[in-house]
C-alpha cells in the first residue's frame, strides 16, 4: 500500500517536535534492506510527513540524514513542486528517529530514488486537498479551481485563497485515490530539475550550522577514549594516576569488555572524562594501559594481500557462469592474464564522528551526526538495557559521512558515559581515532584472465576475486566475499561472452570491515576497467571501440539465469535494468566531449572507464600528464545518466565529489596494518587529495524520464580505472596495485 | 585568565595558556563555527584570523593569542556580506559544509594579500585546506568571483 493518509496532530508533533494545524498528510516510503542490515529496520504505516498551516507554512519532514549530498533540498523540492508551494514558506524538518518512518539509514544512494514517486503524490494529494477545500467554499466545481503560488484560484471569478486558509478545512476531507492523481508533467515542473540552493546555506556562511562535534549542552562532560589498537583485545589493566592529575581531568572509565561478531559495539578502552576537549585529550595521553591478546594481533596487511592475491590465481568458488570458460581459454588462440590489488581504506569525512547523551530516568537522548538513527535507537538501547522507545535520537548536521556515519557505536560510547557519570557527555573522535578505529573498506585481490580467437574476439573470461566480507562484522564466521557485496561491480558483469566464470576466494577478516562510499564496486570497477584497458592495448584496439564490442548490442542483461542471484541495490529488474543502451550512451557521451581519441602533448594521455552502479550508470574521462616519475591529474569529464534528476547543480556537485574522492584513494589512500594495529594515523599519512592536485573537470548529466538511480556512489567506482589507463597510455607504465602512490609521485 | 579581542569585542578566557585557541573558542566560548579537522595544522578546518593573518588555531596555543585579534567564521561579516561568502553563495559552493568556514575565512586572507589571485596563487594559498567533498573546483571559481566583487566594493 502506498496512499496517502491522513494523521493526527499528536503524531506528527510526535516524529517532528513541531505542534501543526491544518492538514497533515502521511505517507508510505517503500523500504529497502541490504542483508547486513539489523532487523528492526521494518516499515510500519506511515514515514513521510507534510503538514500545512494556518499560517501557510509548509513542513516536510526530512527523515533523511544530510551530509553533503543535498537531500534536505532535494526531497522537499519534489513535494513543493507537485503541491505548488511557495519555497519561500516551505520548511524542512529532520525527522527524529522513528521507526514510523521505515528505514532511515542514508545509505546506498538510495534516497532520491526511493521516495522520488511518494513524495510527489504526497504533494498532489496535499493539492487537490486543497483545491477540493476551495471548490466546496465557493461551490464550484473541483475543475475549475487550481493551486498556483501557494493559493487556490479559481479563475473566472478572480476569487483566491491561500494555502493557510484552506489548510484547516481540507484537513476534514479525505485524501484522493492515488489512481485518480494527477501528476504534472515534466514540461511543467517548477522546482523539480532546477538549481534550488541548498537549504542550510546560509548557516554554513555564518558557521551557525551545528554539527554533530558542535553539540553543547550545559554541564556536559567531554569525553576522549583510548581504544584497543587491534580488534579483539580488552583492557587488561590501567594506571590512570597520571591523568587524573592532569587539570581539567574527572574521572577515566573503563569501557565494556567485547567480543565477537563486533557488530556496531563500541570497541574497548578507556574514557577520560574532563572539563574541556583539551584537557580529555591531554589525560589520555597520560593514560597507562595494558590490552589481553587478540586473535588478530599478527595481521599485516601486507602479507595478508600477498596471501589473497596467492588465491585468486587458483580455481575458487564459481558464482555465475556461462559456457565453459576453462575449455573456453584452451581452445583460444591467445590468452592474457592480470592480477589487481586495492588496499583497505577509510572514510575520513572531514568531521569525524561526534556523539553527546544524557541520561535521565531511564531514558536516554542523543545528539549525534547519523546516517542511521534508528540503528543508532537500537543500538543505544541494547547496551543500556532500555527499550528503544526510551532512546531519543536527535540528527545533527553530518560533515560529510561515506560510510562511516551508518555505524552507530559512537553514540553507544557516548550513552554508556551517560549512564555512568549521570551528566551530560561528549565523545568526540580526534582524527586519529577515526582513521585507526574505523570500520575500513575490505583490502581485495583480484584476478583475470582472457582469451581471444584469431579474429581477436574476447571468446572466453574468467574472473575472481576475494576481499574479507563486511557480513564478518555482522556474525564473526563469514571468511568469503558475501552475495550483496558481488552484487556491487562482479556478479553483474555486463559483457557478451560466450564463456564466462565468475569466483570467488576465501579471506578472512581481521579489521571491522564496512561499507565506504560505492563498497565493493570500487575494487570491481578498478579491476574490470584496468583489464579491459590491458586488452585493449594488447589487442591494438581503441578502448572505447574494445568496450563497445563487450558490451554488445542494446539490451537488458539479467545475471540470473546464468547462476547469479543479482540483488540490484534492493530495486526491482523489471524498473531498473542493467540497460546496455545506457551504459554505452555515457561511455560515448564522455569519450566525445572529452575527445580521448583526438593526439595529446607528449607525456599526456586519455583514459576512460565505465560502471553502472547504484542502478546509475557513469562514465569517466581522465587526462593526465606523466613526466619525471610524477602524475600530474589535468582534466576529467564525467557523464551520468541517473534517471529523473530533482537538481541538477547538486548532481553535478556530487560528481565533481566523487571525481576528486575516487582521484583521492587511487593516487593516495592507504590504510596498511602490522602486529593487527592501524599505520596510518591522520592526514599527514593518510592524506587527502588538496586544491592543488584537483584538475579540472566537467560533468554532463544525461537528460532522461527513467526513474531515478543513486547519485552519491556512482561517480566514485570508474575513476580510479580511468585515471590509470591515462597512466599508462601516457607513461607505458600499468599500476595493478593501488594506490599510484606505491609506484609514481603524486 | 587570557584575554584577547573575538571579532571585535573584548572577551578573557579561563584556558591553560597551552591550550591551543580552538578550544577555548569552542568549548569555552561557546564559538563552534571554528571546526577541528586534525588538530596538527594538516586540514586548515579550523582556520581563523590573528591579527588579521591565516592561522590554524588548532595548533596556536593560548599564550600566543594573549592581546591580539582574532577572527572566525562568525565575524567575517555579520550578515553573510563579505565578498568570499556571497561568491560561496553563488557558486553553491558547500556540500556537507563543515570545512568551509576553514576555506572561506583562507580565501579572505589570500584575497587580503592577493586581491586578484591567478590559479597558481589559490592553489599555493589554499593547499592547507583540505575538503573531503571535493569542492575544490567551485572555491577555485568562487574565490576568482570574489575578487572581482571585491575591486568592486
Ligand atoms: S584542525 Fe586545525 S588544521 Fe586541521
Ligand atoms: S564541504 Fe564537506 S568537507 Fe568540504
Amino acid at each position: 500500500m502506498s496512499e496517502i493518509t491522513n494523521v493526527s496532530r499528536r503524531q506528527f508533533l510526535k516524529l517532528s517536535g513541531i505542534s501543526a494545524g491544518g492538514l497533515v498528510l502521511g505517507g508510505l516510503l517503500p523500504g529497502f534492506k541490504p542483508v547486513w542490515a539489523q532487523d528492526g529496520d521494518a516499515l510500519s504505516e506511515l514515514n513521510l510527513f507534510v503538514s500545512i498551516g494556518s499560517d501557510d507554512l509548509v513542513h516536510i519532514i526530512c527523515h533523511r540524514s544530510e551530509m553533503g549530498q543535498g537531500i534536505r533540498t532535494g526531497l522537499p523540492q519534489v513535494v513543493a513542486d507537485e503541491l505548488m508551494a511557495d519555497w519561500h514558506k516551505v520548511r524542512v524538518v529532520q525527522g527524529l528517529a522513528n521507526a514510523e518512518y521505515g528505514s532511515q539509514n542514508t545509505d546506498g544512494s538510495r534516497s532520491v530514488r526511493r521516495f522520488y514517486q511518494i513524495m510527489r503524490e504526497m504533494g498532489a494529494s496535499a493539492r487537490t486537498m486543497l483545491e477540493q477545500a476551495a471548490a466546496n467554499q465557493w461551490q464550484v466545481p473541483l475543475e475549475e479551481v487550481q493551486a498556483k503560488d501557494h493559493q487556490v484560484v479559481h479563475a473566472k471569478t478572480g476569487r483566491s485563497l491561500r494555502f493557510g486558509e484552506l489548510a484547516e478545512s481540507a484537513s476534514t476531507l479525505t485524501p484522493p485515490a492515488k489512481e485518480t492523481l494527477k501528476l504534472k508533467p515534466a514540461s511543467e515542473f517548477t522546482y523539480i530539475g532546477k538549481n534550488v540552493p541548498i537549504v542550510d546555506m546560509p548557516a554554513i556562511l555564518n558557521g551557525s550550522t551545528v554539527y554533530g562535534q558542535d553539540v553543547q549542552l550545559p554541564g556536559m562532560l567531554y569525553a576522549s577514549i583510548e581504544r584497543t589498537p587491534v580488534v579483539g583485545a580488552n583492557v587488561k589493566a590501567v594506571d590512570n594516576s597520571a591523568a587524573l592529575k592532569v587539570s581539567g581531568v574527572l574521572d577515566t572509565f573503563v569501557m565494556p569488555k567485547q567480543s565477537e561478531p563486533v557488530l556496531f559495539k563500541p570497541l574497548p578502552g578507556v574514557a577520560v572524562l574532563a572539563t574541556n576537549s583539551w584537557a580529555a585529550m591531554q589525560g589520555r595521553k597520560a593514560l597507562s594501559i595494558e590490552w589481553t591478546d587478540s586473535p588478530h594481533a599478527g595481521h599485516d596487511s601486507e602479507a595478508y594481500l600477498d596471501v589473497l592475491k596467492g588465491r585468486v590465481k587458483q580455481q575458487g568458488k564459481v558464482i555465475r557462469s556461462v559456457g565453459d570458460a576453462y575449455a573456453g581459454m584452451m581452445n583460444a588462440v591467445d590468452t592474457f592474464e592480470a592480477l589487481y590489488s586495492v588496499p583497505y581504506l577509510i572514510h575520513a569525512p572531514m568531521e569525524p564522528p561526534a556523539a553527546t547523551a544524557v541520561f535521565n530516568d531511564g531514558s536516554c537522548e542523543i545528539w549525534a551526526c547519523t546516517q542511521t538513527p534508528q540503528s543508532t535507537q537500537r543500538n543505544v538501547a541494547e547496551a543500556l538495557g532500555i527499550e528503544p522507545d526510551k532512546v531519543k535520537v536527535n540528527v545533527t548536521l553530518l560533515g560529510g559521512g561515506f560510510g562511516r556515519k551508518s555505524k552507530p557505536d559512537f553514540s553507544v560510547e557516548a550513552a554508556i558515559l551517560a549512564k555512568h557519570t549521570g551528566k551530560p557527555v561528549k565523545v568526540s573522535w580526534s582524527r586519529e581515532d577515526e582513521i585507526q578505529h574505523g570500520y575500513y573498506h575490505a583490502a581485495a585481490a583480484m584476478h583475470f584472465q582472457a582469451g581471444v580467437d584469431d579474429s581477436g574476439r574476447v571468446v572466453s573470461w574468467i574472473q575472481r576475486t576475494a576481499f574479507p566480507s563486511i557480513s564478518w562484522t555482522f556474525n564473526g564466521t563469514t571468511d568469503e566475499p558475501s552475495g550483496s557485496e558481488l552484487d556491487l561491480g562482479f556478479g553483474d558483469l555486463p559483457f557478451v561472452l560466450d564463456n564466462l566464470s565468475c569466483e570467488t576466494q576465501k579471506a578472512e577478516a581481521h579489521l571491522r570491515i564496512g561499507w565506504v562510499r560505492s563498497v565493493s564496486n570500487i575494487q570491481h570497477a578498478f579491476a574490470i576497467g584496468s583489464f579491459v584497458d590491458e586488452l585493449a592495448d594488447k589487442l591494438e584496439r581503441r578502448p572505447r571501440d574494445l568496450w563497445l564490442e563487450l558490451l554488445g548490442d542494446d539490451r537488458l542483461v539479467d545475471p540470473e539465469p546464468e547462476g547469479f542471484k543479482y540483488g540490484n541495490y534492493g530495486e526491482s529488474k523489471a524498473v531498473f535494468p542493467i540497460d546496455i543502451a545506457r551504459l554505452k550512451g555515457v561511455l560515448n557521451l564522455v569519450a566525445d566531449k572529452a575527445g580521448v581519441e583526438k593526439p595529446t602533448a607528449k607525456n599526456e594521455a586519455w583514459g576512460i572507464s565505465v560502471h553502472r552502479s547504484f542502478v546509475s550508470y557513469v562514465a569517466v574521462a581522465t587526462k593526465v600528464r606523466v613526466e619525471g616519475g610524477k602524475v600530474q591529474v589535468l582534466e576529467m569529464h564525467s557523464a551520468i545518466d541517473a534517471g529523473t534528476v530533482v537538481n541538477p547543480d547538486r548532481v553535478k556537485s556530487q560528481m565533481e565529489g566523487a571525481m576528486i574522492f575516487g582521484l583521492s584513494l587511487a593516487m593516495m589512500g592507504d590504510i596498511s596494518v602490522k602486529g593487527g594495529a592501524v599505520v596510518q594515523s591522520n592526514f599527514h599519512d593518510y592524506p587527502i587529495l588538496r586544491i592543488n592536485q584537483s584538475p579540472l573537470i566537467h560533468s554532463y548529466i544525461v537528460e532522461s524520464s527513467q526513474p531515478p538511480g543513486g547519485v552519491g556512489e556512482p561517480g566514485v567506482p570508474p575513476v580510479a580505472a580511468s585515471l590509470c589507463n591515462a597512466i599508462f597510455r601516457a607513461s607505458g607504465k600499468r599500476i595493478r596495485d593501488l594506490p599510484i602512490s606505491k609506484h609514481m609521485q603524486v | 585568565m587570557m584575554k584577547f579581542t573575538l571579532n571585535g569585542k573584548p572577551v578573557s578566557v579561563e584556558a591553560e595558556a597551552d591550550m591551543p585557541l580552538l578550544w577555548a573558542l569552542r568549548d569555552m566560548l561557546g564559538m563552534t563555527g571554528t571546526k577541528y579537522g586534525c588538530g596538527m595544522a594538516l586540514c586548515g578546518a579550523c582556520t581563523v584570523h590573528l591579527d588579521g593573518q591565516a592561522v590554524r588555531a588548532c595548533t596556536l596555543p593560548m599564550s600566543m593569542v594573549e592581546g591580539k585579534q582574532v577572527t572566525t567564521i562568525e565575524g567575517l561579516a555579520s550578515d553573510a556580506s563579505h565578498p568570499v561568502q556571497q561568491a560561496w553563495q553563488s557558486h553553491n559552493v558547500p556540500q556537507c559544509g563543515y570545512c568551509q568556514s576553514g576555506q572561506m575565512m583562507s580565501a579572505a586572507a589570500l584575497l587580503a594579500k592577493h586581491p586578484n589571485p591567478d590559479d597558481k596563487t589559490i592553489d599555493e594559498q589554499m593547499q592547507g585546506n583540505i575538503c573531503r567533498c571535493g569542492t575544490y573546483p567551485r572555491i577555485k571559481a568562487a574565490i576568482k568571483t570574489a575578487a572581482k566583487l571585491g575591486a568592486k566594493s
